[in-house]
C-alpha cells in the first residue's frame, strides 16, 4: 500500500516508509557495515573497492562517494543509517544534517542557536514563505 | 508488589552524550541545557528506584534492515553499550533485570500486545544519553533497566493511540509482579527535529508546548493526533514523541486514578539539531 498522499506535501522532507526501505535494502546495509572497526578502515583505504563489494546500484555508489546524503535518501537510504558514514568521516550529526540544506556550516549552526527552522511556510509544497 | 512511582520523559541527542562523554558540559552552548537536568538528578537520588522501564527506539544499531520489530523488551541480563560508528561510549554497562521482563512480556502479550522478545541486544544513545542525563556519570549505573524498544524509523510506526494503550497495559504488568520494586517508566526521544533533506533544523516550539501541556493535563486526546501531524509540525524525527505516550499511559490517573503531579518541567533549544523536553510526572 503506497504512502497516504498527504505525506508527500511536507517539504524537504522523504518519509523512510517500505517502498523506500525495499530500494534503499543494501545501502543501508552497506551504512550498518561501518558500524565496525575494521570495516571502516578498509573502506577508508579504498572506497569504491569496498562499495563494490556490496549488490547498490552504481547511483547509490556515486551519491555515497559524493557524500550527497539528500541523494542518498532518495534512493531509498535513511539518515539513521546514512550516519554510520558522517561518523566514518568524523562528521557531527548536525554537520550531515547541515549538508543537506544548501547552507553553510556555520549557518546552519546559527540557524539551531537562534531557535531553528522555522515552521512556519515549511507545513506544505508551494506554501508562501 | 511492584509499583510504579513516576514516569520521566527527555530528548535523547546524541551530540548530548558526547558533550557529557568529552567533559565539554560547562561550555556556553551546553550549560543551559544541563542545568535543567540538575534537579533531576538530584531526585532520583532520592527517589532511589528499584528498575527503570525504558522506552526508546534503536537507530539502526542493534535491528539494521534485516529484523524491524514495531515493540521489542529487553530480557538479558546485561546489555553492552553500543559503537554506533564513533566507538561505544564511555559508560557503564546496563544491568537488565531479566525476571522482571519475562513476567512483563508473558503479562503484556497476553494483553494483546505482540511483543518481540530480544535476548541480546547492543544499547544505543536513545538509552545510554537518558540515563547520563538523569544519574550523571557513575562508575555503574544505580539500578537494572528493561530496555524496551520501539520501531520509529520505518514508517508506519505505531501510533500515538496504541502506544498510550500499550502503557496501560504495561502497568497491569508490573503491578501484577510478586516483588516490591519501585518502578520508573521514561518515555524518550524527540522533541521537534527533522535530520533530513532541504527542510533540516525544522524546530516547533509552539507544538512542542502544545504537547507537553496535553502530556500532563490531556494524554487521552493527544494520543489520538496522527503521524501526519508530528511529521508535518514536529520534522520527520518528531515522530519519536510516540514513545511519550507509552509512559504516559502507565500513570494511574488513566485508570481511574488521581492525576500525577508535575515535579519538573524543562524545554530547551537547540541540543545540535533538536528541541529538548524534559518532565517528571510523580504517580498518585
Amino acid at each position: 500500500m503506497p504512502l497516504d498522499k498527504e505525506f508527500k506535501d511536507i517539504p524537504g522532507t522523504i518519509v523512510f516508509d517500505a517502498e523506500q526501505s525495499r530500494k534503499g535494502y543494501w545501502l543501508n546495509q552497506f551504512c550498518m557495515s561501518l558500524m565496525k572497526a575494521e570495516n571502516r578502515a578498509r573502506f577508508k583505504a579504498n572506497e569504491r573497492a569496498y562499495l563494490d563489494e556490496w549488490p547498490m546500484s552504481e547511483e547509490q555508489k556515486q551519491a555515497v562517494l559524493a557524500r550527497d546524503l539528500n541523494r542518498c535518501i532518495e534512493l531509498g537510504g535513511n539518515i539513521y543509517f546514512l550516519a554510520k558514514i558522517g561518523a566514518t568521516d568524523g562528521k557531527s550529526f548536525q554537520q550531515m544534517a547541515g549538508s543537506m540544506t544548501g547552507m553553510s556550516e556555520d549557518a546552519y549552526r546559527d540557524m539551531m542557536v537562534k531557535g531553528g527552522r522555522s515552521i512556519e511556510g515549511n507545513r506544505h509544497i508551494g506554501e508562501k514563505k | 508488589m511492584a509499583h510504579i512511582s513516576a514516569s520521566v520523559y527527555t530528548s535523547h541527542v546524541p551530540a548530548v552524550g558526547a558533550a557529557l562523554d568529552l567533559g565539554k558540559t560547562g561550555e556556553a552552548y551546553w550549560q543551559p541545557l544541563f542545568a535543567g537536568y540538575e534537579f533531576s538528578k538530584q531526585w532520583e537520588k532520592e527517589q532511589k528506584p528499584d528498575v527503570i522501564f525504558l522506552v526508546f527506539n534503536d537507530h539502526a544499531t542493534a535491528f539494521s534492515l534485516d529484523l524491524i520489530p514495531t515493540f521489542a523488551i529487553g530480557t538479558a541480563a546485561e546489555f553492552n553499550p553500543a559503537d554506533e560508528g564513533w566507538g561505544p561510549r564511555p559508560v557503564p554497562k546496563v544491568i537488565g533485570h531479566p525476571k522482571l521482563a519475562a513476567h512483563i512480556a508473558q503479562s503484556v502479550i497476553q494483553d494483546d500486545f505482540d511483543l518481540t522478545i530480544v535476548n541480546k541486544m547492543d544499547v544505543d544513545h536513545g538509552l545510554t544519553v537518558p540515563m547520563s542525563l538523569m544519574f550523571g556519570q557513575p562508575q555503574a549505573w544505580p539500578c537494572p533497566v528493561v530496555p524496551f524498544a520501539v520501531n520509529v524509523v520505518q514508517y508506519p510506526v505505531p501510533s500515538g493511540r496504541r502506544c498510550f494503550m500499550l502503557g496501560q497495559a504495561i502497568r497491569k504488568a508490573i503491578e501484577s509482579y510478586d516483588e516490591p520494586l519501585n518502578v520508573q517508566i521514561w518515555g524518550t526521544g524527540g522533541m521537534s527535529h527533522q535530520l533530513q533533506g532541504p527542510r533540516a533544523g525544522l524546530i516547533n516550539k509552539e507544538f512542542d508546548t502544545m504537547f507537553l501541556d496535553r502530556l500532563i493535563d490531556d494524554p487521552e486526546g493527544l494520543s489520538k493526533v496522527p503521524h501526519i501531524d508530528y511529521v508535518r509540525e514536529a520534522g520527520s524525527e518528531g515522530i519519536e514523541l510516540v514513545m511519550w505516550l507509552i509512559a504516559r499511559g502507565a500513570m494511574s490517573d488513566i485508570d481511574g486514578g488521581r492525576k500525577p503531579t508535575v515535579r519538573h518541567r524543562f524545554y530547551h533549544v537547540p541540543a545540535s539539531n533538536t528541541a529538548v523536553g524534559h518532565l517528571i510526572l510523580e504517580n498518585n
